[in-house]
């Protein structure tokens, strides 16, 4: 499968499993909304272009927004992981693009600590960001800040738990260029 | 000149994200505003097929609860059958119950059925989309209630085959309504925290209120009749800095699994409108003495 057809079914796969599933599932505490669907950004592979990673998250943001009616709330929030991400991935693992043996950011390529290292501080800033725009309109500050912990958690046991289930067969390139 | 074009290849990339950025900001901050998205028409054409899609579906597993909750709604109404009355008084003048035949009776709302397609409950803002738009009558501002005569909302945006309901649940929400046995009026809204609970406020504390008295809508409202079912109380609270009662309201209509509901249209909410325009206009533009 090409990487273009993959990444076009994980990203309608992602909004289908944020949109009918994470949104509705019954509330189980105030504090806890949980957010997967930016896991598609942290999957892209580490050659994209860093326009395209731009423009990818603002679509996938803005596709969730449209189903929430909350225009451009989670695309902000997409947008500023797209925009960090490289900045992130060569902080951990300072690497050429075509350097790494796997395609795509994985506890394979990039070890399992400075994976969920990745996936922590990606998280957080979507969950920070993501908040901080909602209680601008409304809520407490103490709730707030609550809920950038309990959902950052709770975003990145859903990461852990995506991994161990689906650990992505990608194919070790013993080429590299 | 030609340091800028350098400046913008090398930087493409930082403004492409700054652009963004404005545009999403942008688009959020009138949103919140005016509640009337840029767009929202063209994409809910979208989301509604995917939601009718998914609606089919999930019917499937709550058509028992709803099917109760209709069937008490006949209930009730079968009960207002003119059958089930007998006039005892022989002296009283009869009166026709046709509404078409009487010009002093006025129909002022009509009752639509709709179908919901997607609802949340997770957010502090939640909405709910139903299947009918502007091509069946739907139009903004109007009221919404479920299948067992509870309010669920307000129509806030509307497409040609579809529509957006901004839920009760939703922190932005104020909802004009009344104690059914005392008849202070009070504002209802969420604070985002249970869906179970919402907040009344302006509520007297000389009104005696008790756990379980109904809550109706208000008499004030254009979007809604009357004397329709809110909610009921679930907890009393006393403000103390201020003379009035803080209740907490278990809404009537379930908020977490709405199926069916009917969209009501104040037929003379236009006019009600323009006159108010219109007396504000007017003494707006008289000269202070």
């Amino acid at each position: 499968m090409s990487d273009l057809v993959r990444n076009t079914i994980r990203f309608i796969l992602f909004v289908f499993l944020q949109v009918y599933i994470l949104n509705k599932m019954p509330l189980l505490h105030e504090l806890i909304t949980p957010y997967l669907y930016f896991l598609y950004i942290l999957w892209l592979p580490f050659y994209i272009k860093r326009g395209w990673l731009l423009i990818l998250g603002f679509f996938l943001g803005l596709s969730i927004d449209y189903y929430s009616i909350t225009p451009g709330l989670h695309a902000a929030a997409c947008v500023l992981i797209a925009y960090l991400r490289p900045f992130i991935i060569h902080l951990l693992s300072p690497k050429e693009a075509a350097e790494y043996s796997y395609k795509e950011p994985s506890p394979k390529a990039m070890g399992w600590t400075s994976y969920l290292l990745y996936a922590l501080i990606l998280s957080f800033c979507h969950n920070f960001y993501l908040l901080f725009l909602a209680w601008l309109s409304f809520g407490s500050f103490i709730v707030f800040l609550m809920k950038i912990f309990v959902t950052t958690a709770i975003s990145l046991l859903m990461i852990i738990i995506a991994e161990l289930i689906f650990p992505r067969k990608l194919r070790y390139r013993t080429n590299t260029v | 000149m030609r340091n800028i074009f350098l400046f913008i290849r090398r930087s493409s990339v930082f403004i492409l994200f700054i652009i963004l950025q404005v545009l999403c900001l942008s688009l959020l901050f009138t949103y919140n505003r005016s509640h009337r998205a840029k767009g929202l028409g063209i994409a809910g054409s979208i989301t509604s097929y995917f939601n009718q899609k998914y609606n089919y579906f999930e019917d499937f597993f709550s058509l028992r609860e709803e099917n109760r909750r209709v069937h008490q709604m006949n209930d009730s109404l079968v009960n207002l059958l003119r059958q089930n009355f007998v006039r005892v008084d022989t002296g009283t003048i009869a009166l026709s119950d046709s509404l078409l035949g009487n010009p002093a009776i006025q129909k002022q709302y009509v009752w639509r059925s709709a179908q919901v397609l997607y609802s949340t409950v997770n957010s502090d803002k939640n909405y709910l989309q139903i299947n009918r738009g502007s091509s069946s009558g739907i139009a903004d501002d109007m009221g919404v209630f479920s299948s067992n005569g509870g309010l669920v909302g307000k129509v806030v945006n509307t497409g040609e085959n579809f529509s957006q309901v901004m839920s009760l649940l939703n922190v932005v929400n104020k909802f004009n309504v009344q104690l059914k046995r005392t008849g202070s009026a009070g504002m209802l809204s969420w604070d985002g925290k249970s869906p179970q609970e919402l907040t009344l406020t302006n509520i007297p504390k000389t009104d005696s209120v008790r756990v379980g008295d109904t809550i109706v809508t208000g008499n004030y409202s254009l979007s809604y009749p009357p004397e329709q079912l809110v909610g009921t109380v679930s907890k009393v609270l006393i403000d103390k800095s201020s003379n009035f009662l803080i209740l907490k309201v278990k809404p009537t209509a379930n908020l977490t699994n709405v199926q069916q509901v009917f969209v009501v249209e104040n037929v003379s909410m236009r006019t009600q409108e323009g006159l108010d325009q219109q007396t504000r206009n007017l003494i707006d533009k008289k000269p202070a003495n």
